[in-house]
């Protein structure tokens, strides 16, 4: 009977590791979508090494979703349509076909024609030229992996999508931007204080964040383009948990400045501040609904640390979990349906949903290490921080539970992720 | 180019032993820049023949200032009774030396969210403040600060460790900034 249980954990961890050209990230997916649609991805014609560069990443994206199967296109080139075989595909079991070519123009831009292939129905599903500048093949990659995502799945791709999180290495703290596969990583920010809480502007243009810098936490915002930064909010005591506004014109921060840890509204240029909890308890991690009219949040009130909700301009203050354990770091779902949030219980944290209808709880994982749950645009994947080989990583699940995914970046520990636009 | 390792591990049931084990071992995390006042060391006494020269009680491994720490069980914020004479020790270093301010610096164990910890690190720091004013030391004389779980004393995931990093540190300072 054990033996059995045994053998069934197994096999539904089959464990699929993509081992990528940058020897310093790597990835492990574990689990698979209840169905996988099965695709063949040819490498495109034209320049070979841009071809398999942007191949590579096509591939890979579609795998980490746990929702593909790669069709082996072994001794098939073909790059056009006129040069395609359906029966052949279809005896090899691909649902969809990926066909393209692939060219650096005179101007230095990489141009890829692409196409994808209803291979039962032998039609075009989609076409498209995607380019971008010189050396920016993996985004040529993402592109159409998101194409093919949205025209297989109905929902819109995140491989496109860029996170944010928080690289600690002994006393050295390093505020990190990257794709949404780890890759194409850029430093925001680097120093021996601690660095916590980055938070997206929705438009993916600035980070708001916490730094110790100045010995307390102060709340900066800072462009990602021009990498000017102003201080949010740096009052007596601390200035922290900065969330924005799905319009971008306030944030909420949580403040100490007046006593406890309340939450606050703030413009983006730092005026306009207006208290919104006066609990006198813990009230902290605001998050706001998508249509911007509630926010949920952590508090202590109750005795222990647990998730609530209130209209941002004022109101009832309702309480959303309840039973045994405590919960944090609530955010809502794109859709504003639900929420996912972090669940400890028994010395284990886990990443729980949660339905505002329905009010009932899903644990999605394990259990272990796993905290600052946040939804892809999409609300197909969350990501949060975890711990494996004694170091934290970044990791993902899909939302229904079933693939999850691990990522080890450099050296030293991830920490505080946020999925960004 | 492409490699594809395709394999079987038991990575789940390994991430379930993982937490339990200590984390790779780092430096001892500096305190971010405390200032700590040291005593005055008075001038090197000649052998005179009676003992005039004051000791700072703070320097004194026998005092109990020499603890400048209180500690907290999880997720609680209130000064534990055991912890009271440290407290009141301080106070009354206070209002021995008004020269002498403290800043109470509030931390956190790791479990919980790092926002969370960040709050209840205030939280604590505020308990230890309001405890000296209740003692009759003026607020102005006492700051505080959260570090919530990111300076931790101990990085082993375990509870010897984390019932370290369930702290106020008591920090005293000069009533001006040295010069």
């Amino acid at each position: 009977m054990l033996l059995r249980v045994i053998q069934s954990v197994i096999g539904s961890l089959f464990l699929l590791h993509v081992s990528m050209a940058n020897a310093e990230l790597s990835i492990e997916i574990i689990g698979a979508g209840e169905h996988q649609v099965p695709v063949a991805i040819v490498p495109f014609g034209g320049d070979d090494k841009l071809a398999l560069a942007i191949n590579d990443v096509v591939v890979n994206d579609l795998l980490r979703s746990g929702l593909f199967r790669m069709i082996d296109a072994e001794g098939k080139s073909p790059h056009e349509p006129a040069e395609v075989s359906y029966p052949e595909w279809l005896a090899r079991g691909a649902e969809a076909l990926a066909i393209g070519t692939v060219a650096v123009q005179a101007n230095g831009r990489i141009e890829a024609r692409f196409r994808l292939l209803d291979v039962v129905k032998q039609a075009e599903l989609a076409g498209q030229v995607v380019s971008a500048s010189d050396g920016q093949a993996r985004a040529v990659g993402h592109r159409i992996a998101d194409l093919i995502y949205e025209k297989m799945t109905g929902d819109k791709g995140v491989f496109s999508t860029r996170i944010a999180y928080v690289n600690r290495r002994g006393q050295h703290f390093r505020l990190v931007v990257a794709d949404s596969d780890g890759y194409n990583e850029q430093t925001v920010l680097s120093q021996n204080q601690p660095i916590m809480s980055p938070s997206w502007s929705p438009d993916g243009s600035h980070l708001a964040y916490v730094s110790f810098e100045t010995d307390h936490a102060v709340v900066y915002v800072q462009s990602l383009y021009t990498n000017q930064r102003k201080m949010l909010a740096g009052f007596s005591g601390s200035n922290s948990a900065p969330a924005w506004a799905p319009n971008g014109k306030q944030l909420a921060v949580v403040l100490t400045r007046d006593g406890s840890s309340q939450i606050y509204l703030i413009r983006p240029d730092g005026t306009g501040v207006q208290r919104i909890t006066f609990s006198g308890e813990i009230d902290t991690e605001p998050n706001f609904s998508p249509d911007g009219q509630y926010l949920l949040f952590t508090s202590d009130r109750g005795g222990s640390p647990q998730i609530y909700r209130m209209p941002v301009k004022g109101g009832v203050e309702q309480r959303m979990t309840f039973g045994e354990g405590t919960n944090f770091s609530p955010r809502h779902s794109p859709d504003g349906k639900g929420f996912v949030f972090t669940h400890l219980v028994s010395g284990k944290f886990y990443i729980a949903v949660q339905d505002f209808q329905t009010g009932q709880m899903e644990i999605l994982t394990e259990g272990g290490w796993e905290k600052r749950p946040s939804f892809a645009p999409n609300g197909k994947l969350i990501m949060f921080a975890s711990e494996a080989r004694e170091r934290g990583i970044l990791a993902t699940v899909s939302s229904d539970g079933r693939v999850k995914q691990r990522m080890f970046t450099q050296s030293g520990d991830a920490r505080e992720p946020v999925w960004g636009p | 180019m492409k490699k594809l390792v395709i394999g079987i591990m038991l990575v789940n049931l390994l991430a379930a032993c993982a937490s339990q084990k200590p984390k790779e071992p780092e430096a001892a995390a500096p305190a971010p820049a405390p200032v700590v006042a040291e005593a005055a060391p008075a001038p090197a006494p000649a052998p005179a023949p009676a003992p005039v020269v004051e000791v700072d009680p703070l320097n004194d491994p026998n005092n109990i200032l020499s603890s400048r720490s209180v500690y907290y069980p999880f997720d609680v914020s209130a000064v534990q009774d055991a912890d009271k004479p440290v407290v009141q020790a301080h106070a009354k270093y206070l209002s021995e030396h008004a020269a002498r301010n403290v800043r109470l610096e509030g931390n956190c164990d790791e479990r919980g969210s790092n926002e969370y910890n960040l709050a209840l690190g205030a939280k604590r720091a505020q308990a230890a403040k309001d405890y000296l004013v209740s003692l009759g030391i003026t607020a102005n004389r006492l700051s505080t600060i959260s570090y919530g779980e990111e300076v931790p004393v101990c990085k082993e995931q375990n509870e010897e460790c984390w019932q370290k990093n369930r702290r106020d540190r008591f920090v005293i300072v000069p009533t001006r900034p040295a010069s």
